[in-house]
């Protein structure tokens, strides 16, 4: 589904990734974890196209697509989202309309009708179930006012609204209480299909407990150091990342 | 005097101004120039009486003793009074067309293209038109249904002849033409605009709208409104406006005036779509106007609504005098410049009576190369006790070119007075235009929304219709601007 290949990206001219290599096949949940600073939101950043950041070098292919070419909006179009790290609030804007415009863009890029009102709000209403979202929430602004755990539901009732194919979750649990942890992650494992793959950015294992990761990387200073399996969550629970630092030498 | 010759409505499509066509039809246009003997031909032409005629050239005798103000933020051409045509009729063939068959087909196709059907039967339930091209009033429609409940609804022309004593009792009540330079340009040549009189105790079963035209070549438009609210009544009052896309600047020199008795409430709205000018800031219409309405009544109310994206300059300033006690007024604006356009506009909330509330709350959007300024004045006078006052003025800047500009002022002669004033000034976010981007909204489309959003308390303002329109409006005059 997604190919990286030696991947180099910079932000403000300073180099963050630093030759990336990953492949993620349908149906599989990645969980890419690692210290600060390690370049795993700028990863999450330059799949989505934020235009802060700029690619050096490498590539990106998305079910055979060059995804480095396309516009964000397509790449959305396409199937891919992001949960954001840091929601942003759009003052005025409610969730209403700011869904159904979204979800009549993408229904447009494949060539299909818009949905009628009383059909986007039934499934407003069905989507909303699954991250126990308040009506009242929905017909407010975009994040405008919500608390941190709100955004974060409310970015996984985007996901669900949207159905990509490939969600990247960016530290989805921080800032989340134990209740809205547990309502995301069991959110998320709802909306898994064999058909979709997931890639997980945390620190903690926490998310993963409700989340299965298939494959665990670790990303240190731009590049990926290790990849294991499940138990490897476990370990670097355990004993943090310095063990890695050693075993890359640094 | 010149004849236009008839020929089909052709389009003009060039940039994104759906209204830029012009209407070729067959106009009696005076020549050029302004002295005593044009307006003496616009009076006679308009058959008034004779008060009206001195009223006019008192008010140009004092305008010409007067020099155009240079206070506002704004860099305005030289206006040559003397190469513009003070008067353009384009329904000369016809003469005061009085049912839908007599109208000029050539007219109602015009009206039809922007929207505004003159069939009383094809119209939106529930809302009476006055359409007024150049100089003249084209159709005023619903007039006997609104008739029956005493209201009179009509060019003021007209009112001018069938209702003299309302039309001389109000006129220039609230707008003396010695005001302003603009304000004694407009009394002395003022052609058609709308008379609206709703008698006491009547609510108003329909909006009323006035939509302005301006079709003719080298002409000026003196746009004159007069709104009277006679005790316990309320009306909500509508005007949209749109011109042809010319190379050169044409003049709208407004008076809107309106007259609020005790307990009764006005509402005003506005969507002002003049031709905004070409990418390069050449043409579009110089918008200079003076709104004002006189709470003369206790308890009456007066709330103005205006959605500003067209014009190359806009100067106005929607005012308020709250002369009854516990009168109240709003102001809620949005004003959008884009390219080259410059907009000086806010408001003036007067306190004289006590008690008295006002609300200002004013929406700038800057794009391109254009300026935008709010300037506003709160004034209470010595004996207005208890005056309120809340000002709120936000402004939202595209791109790195334009500017934005708040003058507000502050009058306060009474210690019981709670004035309060809030500004921002905010660029648009990159973070928000990425985020819509994420969600396979493309930035065009984003900008739309987060303008709206941005206006959406004063585009909650304005009745259903109205706020459909603006907001396609605001999305359209903005396209292109950022990404």
């Amino acid at each position: 589904m997604l190919e990286i290949k030696d991947l180099y990206a910079s932000v403000n001219g300073k180099e963050i990734l630093k030759g990336i290599n990953l492949t993620i096949r349908k149906g599989e949940v990645h969980a890419i974890m690692g210290p600060n600073g390690s370049g795993k939101s700028t990863l999450s950043a330059v799949l989505v196209g934020n235009p802060a950041y700029e690619v050096t070098k490498g590539t990106v292919t998305f079910e055979g697509k060059d995804l480095l070419a396309l516009k964000p909006e397509d790449r959305s179009h396409l199937g891919i989202f992001l949960s954001f790290q840091y929601p942003v609030e759009i003052p005025g804007v409610s969730m209403v309309n700011f869904m159904r415009t979204a979800l009549n863009e993408k229904l447009k890029y494949e060539g299909k009708e818009p949905l009628s009102a009383s059909a986007f709000l039934r499934l407003m209403r069905e989507k909303r179930a699954i991250v126990e979202l308040d009506n009242k929430l929905a017909n407010r602004a975009v994040n405008e006012g919500f608390s941190g755990g709100e955004k974060k539901r409310n970015e996984i009732f985007q996901m669900a609204m949207l159905e990509p194919k490939l969600s990247i979750l960016d530290e989805t649990d921080s800032g989340l209480d134990i209740d809205a942890l547990r309502i995301v992650g069991e959110g998320v494992t709802k909306l898994k299909t064999p058909e979709t793959s997931c890639i997980v950015i945390t620190h903690y294992q926490r998310l993963l407990d409700y989340i299965k990761p298939d494959i665990v990387h670790v990303l240190y200073n731009g590049r990926i150091v290790k990849t294991a399996g499940p138990e490897l969550v476990m370990e670097l629970e355990k004993r943090g990342y310095d063990w890695i630092k050693d075993e890359v030498g640094e | 005097m010149q004849n236009e010759p008839n020929k089909y409505v052709k389009e003009l499509t060039q940039e994104k101004y759906k209204y830029g066509f012009t209407t070729d039809i067959q106009t009696d246009i005076i020549g050029k120039g302004l002295n005593e003997d044009v307006i003496r031909l616009i009076s006679s032409k308009k058959k008034e009486p004779q008060w009206l005629l001195e009223f006019r050239l008192e008010a140009f005798r004092h305008w010409q003793t007067m020099k155009m103000p240079t206070w506002g933020h704004l860099t305005i051409p030289d206006i040559d009074y003397q190469a513009i045509s003070y008067y353009a009729d384009p329904t000369q063939k016809n003469k005061g067309p009085k049912s839908e068959e007599e109208i000029d087909p050539e007219l109602i196709k015009t009206f039809n293209k922007l929207g505004i059907p003159l069939h009383e039967q094809r119209q939106l339930t529930g809302m009476a038109v006055d359409a007024v091209m150049d100089s003249v009033s084209v159709k005023t429609t619903f007039r006997e249904t609104l008739m029956e409940k005493g209201i009179i609804f009509c060019p003021i022309s007209e009112a001018v002849r069938e209702h003299p004593d309302l039309v001389q009792k109000y006129l220039g009540s609230v707008v003396p033409y010695r005001d302003n330079f603009f304000a004694a340009l407009n009394s002395a040549v003022f052609s058609d605009g709308s008379f609206v009189y709703i008698p006491k105790g009547v609510r108003c079963p329909m909006e009323l709208s006035t939509y302005f035209r301006i079709n003719a070549a080298k002409t000026g438009q003196f746009e004159r409104t007069l709104i009277v609210a006679d005790d316990d009544s309320y009306v909500s009052y509508l005007e949209g406006c749109t011109a042809p896309m010319r190379d050169e600047n044409q003049l709208h020199a407004a008076i809107v005036e309106i007259y609020v008795h005790d307990n009764a409430e006005v509402k005003y709205s506005t969507v002002q779509n003049w031709y905004p000018g070409d990418a390069n800031g050449n043409g579009g219409i110089l918008n200079l106007v003076t709104k004002r309405g006189l709470c003369k009544g206790v308890n009456s109310k007066l709330s103005w609504t205006q959605v500003e994206t067209g014009s190359a300059i806009t100067w106005k300033y929607p005012s308020c005098v709250l002369a009854g006690d516990n009168a109240s007024a709003e102001f809620y604006s949005v004003a959008v410049t884009n390219n080259y356009q410059q907009a000086d506009t806010g408001t003036k909330m007067i306190h004289i009576g006590k008690n008295t509330s006002s609300t200002i709350v004013s929406k700038g959007i800057s794009a391109g190369k254009s300026q935008n300024s709010y300037r506003g004045l709160v004034r209470v006078s010595e004996h207005a006790d208890n005056a309120r006052n809340y000002s709120q003025c936000d402004s939202l800047l595209l791109g790195s070119e334009c500017g934005a500009h708040t003058f507000p002022y502050m009058d306060i002669h009474n210690d019981t007075a709670v004035v309060e004033h809030e500004a921002t000034t905010s660029k648009i976010n990159e973070d928000q235009l990425f985020y819509c981007n994420q969600r396979g909204i493309p930035t065009e489309q984003a900008v739309g929304l987060i303008v709206n959003g941005y206006a959406k308390e004063v585009i909650n303002k304005l009745p259903m219709e109205f706020a459909v329109e603006a907001q396609k409006l605001l999305s359209v005059s903005l396209e292109g601007t950022v990404g």
